[in-house]
C-alpha cells in the first residue's frame, strides 16, 4: 500500500488584499499554505495507511519555498516528501504541471510501486480542477473525482470502492487498482501531528528533484513552453454601481407593497415604467 | 521513550529567539517549543527595536533583517481633548549608521529572526503548546509536556521565554498571578500609506522614522501612554493603559484608539490609510518590584514572562533580547564547566542581570507605577492646565501677557493647592532621579 499525495502550496487566499491606491493583489507578506483541499487528500491517505499500513508519499512541484508546506505534510505523519524544482518548471499551466508531475510519479513508482494518487478537487489560486485528471490520463490510471469518502480498499483483489458527489446524488463507484482519486472538501478533518512527528519533521532531509531526477527529457514539455495556456489579465471586477433596496410598506399590506414596489421600479429604471405604460396602453 | 535536549526553550518570541539562537550557535542541542503557527504568529510590539541589544546576539543583523525605518525624530506630545504640547527632537546625529533605533513590523522580523535560530542548528516547533514543566521527585524541572500525542519531552534545562500571561510560571508556582496594577492592556493598529505619503507627511526621506509617543487626556485619567510610529509604507498607532484601570473605567482599548485616532491632531496623519491589521496585547508593567524569581532548579525565566519591561522608556523587546541572550550565556557556560543547572548555580544568571542595564533601568524608576497610579493628576489636570495655558499665552487678543501668566497660575493653583504643586513636583524629581 503506497499512496503518493499531490500537494500544491497557494497564497492564503483568506489574506490576499487588493492594495487600495495601485489596485494590484498583494502577494507580499501573504502567508503560504498548504491547498485546503489537499489536505482532506492527505488526511484520507493517512487513514488508509492507519488502517492497511504501508507509505504516504507527499510531492509537489513549485518554487524552493514550497519546501515549508511539505514540511507540514510530513508533520502530520507522511513518510516521505519530494520537491520537484527546477527552473525550467517557471510558468507551468495545468497541461505543463499535469506533465511534470505524472513524470515524478513514475520515478517514484520506479522504487516504491504506487497503489494510489491522491489530489485536491481544486486549488484555491487557480481553480482550474484540471491537474488531478492531467495526471490520470497521462499515467493511465482509473480516475474517480469528487470522492467524499472510501468505503473500501481490498488489497487481495486490488481494488477500491468509493462514494462520489455527483449532481443530484451520491455515486458508489468501484474500480481496479492502481487509480487516481480527487478528494472533496469537508470529507475528513486532518489530524493533529505527534511530537515525534514533529521532531522528524523539522530534521528530515529534503529530497529535491530538478527536471533529470523528475525523469524528463523534453522540455518543450513543461514550464513556459509546455503551456498553451495564457492567463492575459487578472483583475478585480469593479463594484456594481447599482444597489439592492429594501422595500416595505406602514400597513404591512401585500397589495400596498406590490404597488409601492412597482413605483419604485418605475422610479430606478424609467425604460421598465415607459414599456408598462405602452402595454397598458 | 522520547529524547533528551540539553535545553528545550519555551516561546519564540524576542526573549525565546535571542536564547534559543544563542543556545544553538554554541553548539548546544536546543529543542524550541511555539504556541503560534510561526515565530511572531501572536506577538505585538509598536514596533521599536533598539540595535544594540540584537547587535550583541547577531552582530550584522542590520545586513539581512526587515528593518521598516531607522528614527531620527522623537516627539512628546502632552494632550488634551483638543490640542497638544510637544517637544520634537530631531538630530541628524541619528542619521550616522550604524543606526541606532529602528521601526519594525514583528510578524515580518520574528520571522526572520526564526530562520535564524534554525540556520544555527535549533530544532523550531511551531503550533505546539507546552501544558506543563516535567519534574522529577526532588522537584526539578526535566522537561515539558506539550498538547500533541506523546507529548513528553525532556531536557537539562528549560527556558520559559513564554511571554507576560506565563501560564506555565504561573501554574509551576514560580510566579503569582497577573495583578491588574502591573500590566498594561494596548491595542495597536497598522494603517498603510503609500511611501511619499508618509515621507511628505512627517518630513522625512527614504529610510527616515518618526516616532510620537503620546500622554494625557487621551487616557482618560488612566495610567497609560498612546504612540504612532512609521514604518515603511504604513503607520502604527496604538494606545495603552493598566489593566486594573480599564476595568474601572468604562471606557472599552478599542473605544479609546479611536478616540485617538480621532484627535484632530492625529487623524490628519492617517488620512486616507487602510487599516490592516488589529491587535491587542498586555505588557507587563509592573516594574522592579514586579519581578517574580528567575530562575531555579532545571529553569530560568525571560523576557515578559518575568517582566522585565521598562514602561516609562517602552522598552521591552530589547529586555527580552538581552535577558534571553544573558540567561544562555550563564547555561552555556555552566554547561563547558561540567556543572549542574542547578537553582544555586543558575544564580549566576540573576547575578548578570543585577550588573546589566536591564535591573539598573528597572530599579531607577522602580517606584514610578505606584506614583503615577496614586497621583492621576499628572495625567489629567496637569496635560489640560498645560494645553490650556499655551493657548492662552499664544492667543492674541488684547490682554497683557502678565495678567495671562497669573491666570494660568490662580488656574493651577485652582485645581491644586500651593504644597500639592510642590509636592507633586518633588514626587516626579524622586522618581525620575
Ligand atoms: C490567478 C491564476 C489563474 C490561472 N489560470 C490558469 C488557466 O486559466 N489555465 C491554466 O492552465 N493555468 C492557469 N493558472 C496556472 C495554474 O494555476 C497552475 O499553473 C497549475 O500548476 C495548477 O493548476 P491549478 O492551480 O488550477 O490546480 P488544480 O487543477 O485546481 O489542482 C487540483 C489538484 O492538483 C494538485 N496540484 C495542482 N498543482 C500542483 C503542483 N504544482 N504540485 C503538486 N500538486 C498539484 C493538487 O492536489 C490540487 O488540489 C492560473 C494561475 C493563477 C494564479
Ligand atoms: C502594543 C505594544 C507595543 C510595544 N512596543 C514596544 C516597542 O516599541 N519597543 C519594545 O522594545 N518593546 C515594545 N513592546 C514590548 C515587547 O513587545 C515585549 O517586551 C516583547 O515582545 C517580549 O518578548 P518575549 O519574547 O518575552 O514575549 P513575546 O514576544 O510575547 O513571546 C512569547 C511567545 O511565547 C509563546 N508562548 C506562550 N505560551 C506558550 C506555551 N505554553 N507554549 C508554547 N509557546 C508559548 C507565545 O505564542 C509567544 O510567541 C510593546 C508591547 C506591546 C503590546
Amino acid at each position: 500500500m503506497h499512496s503518493v499525495v499531490c500537494i500544491k502550496q497557494v497564497p492564503d487566499s483568506a489574506q490576499i488584499r487588493v492594495h487600495p491606491v495601485t489596485n494590484t493583489i498583494m502577494r507580499q507578506g501573504v502567508p503560504a499554505i498548504i491547498n485546503p483541499y489537499d489536505l482532506f487528500a492527505l488526511e484520507e491517505a493517512l487513514r488508509l495507511k492507519d488502517k492497511h499500513g504501508g507509505r504516504v508519499t507527499v510531492i509537489t512541484m513549485g518554487p524552493p519555498q514550497a519546501e515549508a508546506a511539505l514540511r507540514k505534510a510530513l508533520s502530520y505523519g507522511a513518510d516521505e516528501i519530494i520537491l520537484v524544482t527546477d527552473k525550467a518548471f517557471a510558468g507551468a499551466d495545468t497541461l505543463a504541471t499535469s506533465f511534470a508531475l505524472a513524470s515524478a510519479i513514475r520515478k517514484i513508482h520506479e522504487s516504491h510501486p504506487v497503489t494510489l494518487v491522491f489530489t485536491g478537487k481544486q486549488t484555491i489560486d487557480g481553480d482550474t480542477a484540471q491537474v488531478g485528471p492531467g495526471i490520470a490520463k497521462r499515467m493511465e490510471l482509473q480516475l474517480l473525482t469528487y470522492v467524499s469518502r472510501i468505503n473500501e480498499l481490498d488489497e487481495t483483489s486490488g481494488t477500491i470502492t468509493v462514494e462520489r458527489r455527483a449532481e443530484g446524488g451520491v455515486q458508489l463507484l468501484k474500480t481496479a487498482l492502481p487509480c487516481l482519486v480527487t478528494m472533496l472538501e469537508g470529507t475528513n478533518e486532518m489530524r493533529r501531528g505527534s511530537l515525534p512527528d514533529q521532531l522528524r519533521a523539522a530534521r528530515h532531509e529534503l529530497t529535491r528533484w530538478d527536471r533529470v531526477a523528475a525523469g524528463i527529457e523534453d522540455v518543450t514539455k513543461i514550464g513556459l513552453k509546455g503551456s498553451p495556456t495564457v492567463v492575459n489579465k487578472v483583475f478585480t471586477p469593479s463594484p456594481r454601481a447599482e444597489k439592492a433596496e429594501m422595500v416595505t410598506v406602514d400597513s404591512g399590506r401585500a397589495a400596498d407593497l406590490a404597488v409601492e414596489l412597482i413605483a419604485r421600479l418605475g422610479q430606478r429604471f424609467p425604460v421598465v415604467e415607459a414599456e408598462l405604460a405602452r402595454r397598458a396602453g | 521513550m522520547s529524547e533528551k535536549f540539553d535545553v528545550i526553550v519555551v516561546g519564540a518570541g524576542a526573549s525565546g529567539n535571542a536564547a534559543a539562537y544563542t543556545l544553538a550557535k554554541s553548539g548546544l542541542k536546543v529543542l524550541q517549543l511555539e504556541r503560534g503557527e510561526t515565530s511572531g504568529a501572536k506577538n505585538v510590539q509598536g514596533a521599536i527595536l533598539y540595535a544594540d541589544a540584537l547587535e550583541r546576539i547577531i552582530p550584522d543583523f542590520r545586513e539581512e533583517a526587515p528593518l521598516e525605518r531607522h528614527i531620527i525624530e522623537q516627539r512628546m506630545w502632552v494632550m488634551d481633548e483638543r490640542s497638544y504640547v510637544g517637544s520634537h527632537f530631531r538630530s541628524d546625529d541619528f542619521n550616522k549608521p550604524p543606526y541606532n533605533r529602528y521601526t519594525i513590523i514583528r510578524a515580518k522580523f520574528d520571522k526572520w529572526f526564526s530562520d535564524k535560530v534554525k540556520e544555527a542548528g535549533a530544532l523550531v516547533i511551531c503550533e505546539t503548546t507546552v501544558k506543563t514543566l516535567l519534574r522529577d521527585d526532588a522537584g526539578k524541572v526535566i522537561g515539558v509536556e506539550v498538547d500533541r500525542i506523546d507529548g513528553k519531552i525532556y531536557a537539562d534545562l528549560v527556558i520559559l521565554a513564554d511571554g507576560v500571561n506565563s501560564t506555565l510560571a504561573r501554574k509551576a508556582g514560580f510566579r503569582p498571578e497577573l495583578d491588574p496594577k502591573h500590566v498594561a492592556l494596548a491595542v495597536k493598529e497598522i494603517h498603510f500609506l503609500p511611501k511619499d505619503v508618509i515621507e511628505s507627511r512627517f518630513n522625512i526621506q527614504d529610510e527616515e522614522g518618526v516616532v510620537i509617543e503620546m500622554m494625557g487626556k487621551i487616557t482618560h485619567g488612566m495610567m497609560g501612554t498612546g504612540f504612532l510610529y512609521t514604518n515603511s509604507d504604513s503607520i502604527s498607532v496604538g494606545v495603552g493603559c493598566l489593566l486594573s484601570d480599564f476595568m474601572t473605567q468604562k471606557i472599552t482599548p478599542y473605544q479609546l484608539l479611536e478616540q485617538l485616532k480621532a484627535h484632530p491632531s492625529v487623524a490628519p496623519m492617517l488620512e486616507g490609510g487602510e487599516m490592516k491589521e488589529y491587535a491587542a496585547h498586555l505588557i507587563p508593567e509592573g516594574g522592579y518590584h514586579a519581578i517574580p524569581q528567575i530562575y531555579g532548579d532545571g529553569w530560568m525565566i525571560v523576557g515578559d514572562s518575568g517582566m522585565f519591561v521598562n514602561a516609562v522608556h517602552r522598552e521591552g523587546s530589547n529586555l527580552a533580547m538581552t535577558t534571553g541572550r544573558i540567561a544562555a550565556e550563564t547555561a552555556i557556560e555552566l554547561g563547558r564547566a561540567g556543572k549542574a543547572m542547578s537553582a544555586a548555580n543558575l544564580a549566576l544568571y540573576r547575578k548578570r542581570l543585577d550588573d546589566s542595564f536591564v535591573i539598573k533601568d528597572l530599579k531607577k524608576y522602580k517606584d514610578l507605577p505606584e506614583l503615577l497610579d496614586n497621583n492621576k493628576q499628572f495625567l489629567t489636570t496637569y496635560p489640560e492646565l498645560l494645553n490650556r495655558s499655551a493657548y492662552a499665552m499664544l492667543k492674541v487678543d488684547g490682554e497683557d501677557k502678565r495678567s495671562k501668566q497669573k491666570d494660568i497660575y490662580r488656574g493651577f493653583r485652582a485645581e491644586r493647592s500651593l504644597f500639592g504643586l510642590l509636592g507633586d513636583a518633588y514626587k516626579l524629581w524622586r522618581a525620575f532621579r
